[in-house]
């Protein structure tokens, strides 16, 4: 149990998967202008990417290392992503049109989501087990949210101010970000 | 008004350079920038993958249905970085180590993807080896520049050349995950001073 508490915290906090991994930052930049364009994205990320890991484990483990063509993860991997992305939302438009319409549009945008497929080959890197890999899937996708929201809430402030004219919009943005890095660096002796 | 071979590989060095101007792959952009090596051997995996990837969805334009399009342009993407990655586990192996997950990921590399589905799509072969070529070398003189700006203020050296006296203390920051976004910030906030002139 001890173990997957240390997962836990070290995914979402010490290893953040965007202010530490650097991975999913476009979607980071791109969504993060608005609260609620923020908390959509949060939360079709947690959903899809918790899905994906655990197929493409699935995947790699009973099928590509038993057949001998690893060479084949890459394209198997992002076939998954893509597919599964494109029926979620189907199943979800026709089953749970209130979900759908809040996590409609940001839907297709995971595909390209590098934090997705970033995960998938972490859990197979590491060469975790099972539950270990469903465990740290969710982890990440809250430490996405987690540092998605936050950023949008110190976004909408930043707006406000009065900004050089050259530092506007991206570029103060991830001078932001890199702030905010810099505060998810203090975790690291957490564990 | 149609542009000439010439103009559409030099737009991708400057007028549309990535990530500055397009905003985009910022992910490779930021985890590989750590030493100048890196760097370039990014740019170049990513070159590669960008030409061969335009040549081809230009080639097969006609033949795949729109409605797929992004599917059969991923395929295509995702076969030829497996081939880069082959191709560096035989014959670059330490930089293959460095760059780690960030090989693969090229796959879901918004430049690539979106080159295919902005220009190489709707374009001829010629031109379209043309704009990977430029918009691959733009993106592989963007991460040299930011790699070296990050490698010598955080390590004091580039390449394994020590470039200030001894007296010179790295900010061990700037190779860290802020000093990365910041770098990039301020580079960007750099670009655009010069471009508003």
């Amino acid at each position: 149990m001890g173990d997957y508490t240390v997962l836990i915290i070290s995914s979402i906090l010490i290893n953040n998967i965007v202010l530490a991994q650097y991975l999913g930052i476009c979607p980071f930049i791109g969504t993060s202008k608005k609260m609620e364009t923020a908390t959509g994205m949060a939360g079709a990320v947690v959903f899809v990417m918790t899905l994906a890991a655990i197929i493409t484990w699935t995947i790699d483990t009973y099928f590509l290392k038993t057949l001998n063509i690893e060479f084949l993860r890459t394209i198997s991997f992002i076939l998954v992503i893509a597919s599964l992305v494109q029926f979620v939302e189907m199943f979800l438009k026709k089953s749970i049109p209130a979900l759908y319409a809040g996590l409609g549009i940001f839907l297709p945008l995971i595909t390209t989501n590098c934090a997705v497929m970033g995960v998938c080959l972490i859990n197979i890197k590491e060469e975790y087990s099972f539950l270990q890999a469903l465990v740290s899937s969710i982890s990440y996708a809250v430490g996405f949210g987690l540092a998605l929201i936050l950023f949008a809430g110190i976004r909408e402030r930043v707006i406000l101010g009065r900004v050089p004219r050259p530092l506007q919009d991206t570029s103060i943005g991830l001078i932001t970000a890199g702030m905010l890095a810099l505060v998810f660096i203090g975790f690291k002796g957490l564990v | 008004m149609a542009k000439t071979i010439g103009q559409e590989f030099v737009k991708g060095l400057w007028e549309e350079i990535p990530p500055f101007r397009l905003v985009l792959g910022l992910c490779p952009t930021l985890a590989v920038t750590k030493s100048v090596e890196n760097g370039i051997g990014m740019g170049l995996a990513t070159t590669f993958v960008l030409v061969c990837a335009n040549i081809l969805v230009s080639l097969l334009s006609g033949v795949i249905p729109s409605k797929i399009r992004i599917a059969c342009f991923i395929i295509i993407i995702a076969t030829f970085v497996t081939v880069v990655e082959l191709m560096m586990q035989a014959y670059a192996y330490q930089l293959f180590q460095n760059l780690g997950i960030f090989i693969p990921l090229i796959v879901v590399n918004c430049i690539v993807l979106g080159r295919s589905e902005a220009f190489a799509s709707k374009n001829k072969v010629v031109p379209s080896f043309a704009d990977g070529l430029g918009i691959g070398i733009g993106f592989t003189i963007s991460l040299t520049v930011i790699s070296a700006v990050r490698e010598s203020l955080g390590t004091g050296k580039i390449m394994g050349n020590q470039l200030f006296g001894s007296s010179f203390e790295p900010f061990s920051f700037m190779v860290e995950a802020p000093g990365a976004f910041i770098c990039l910030g301020l580079l960007l906030c750099v670009m655009n001073m010069v471009s508003s002139k």
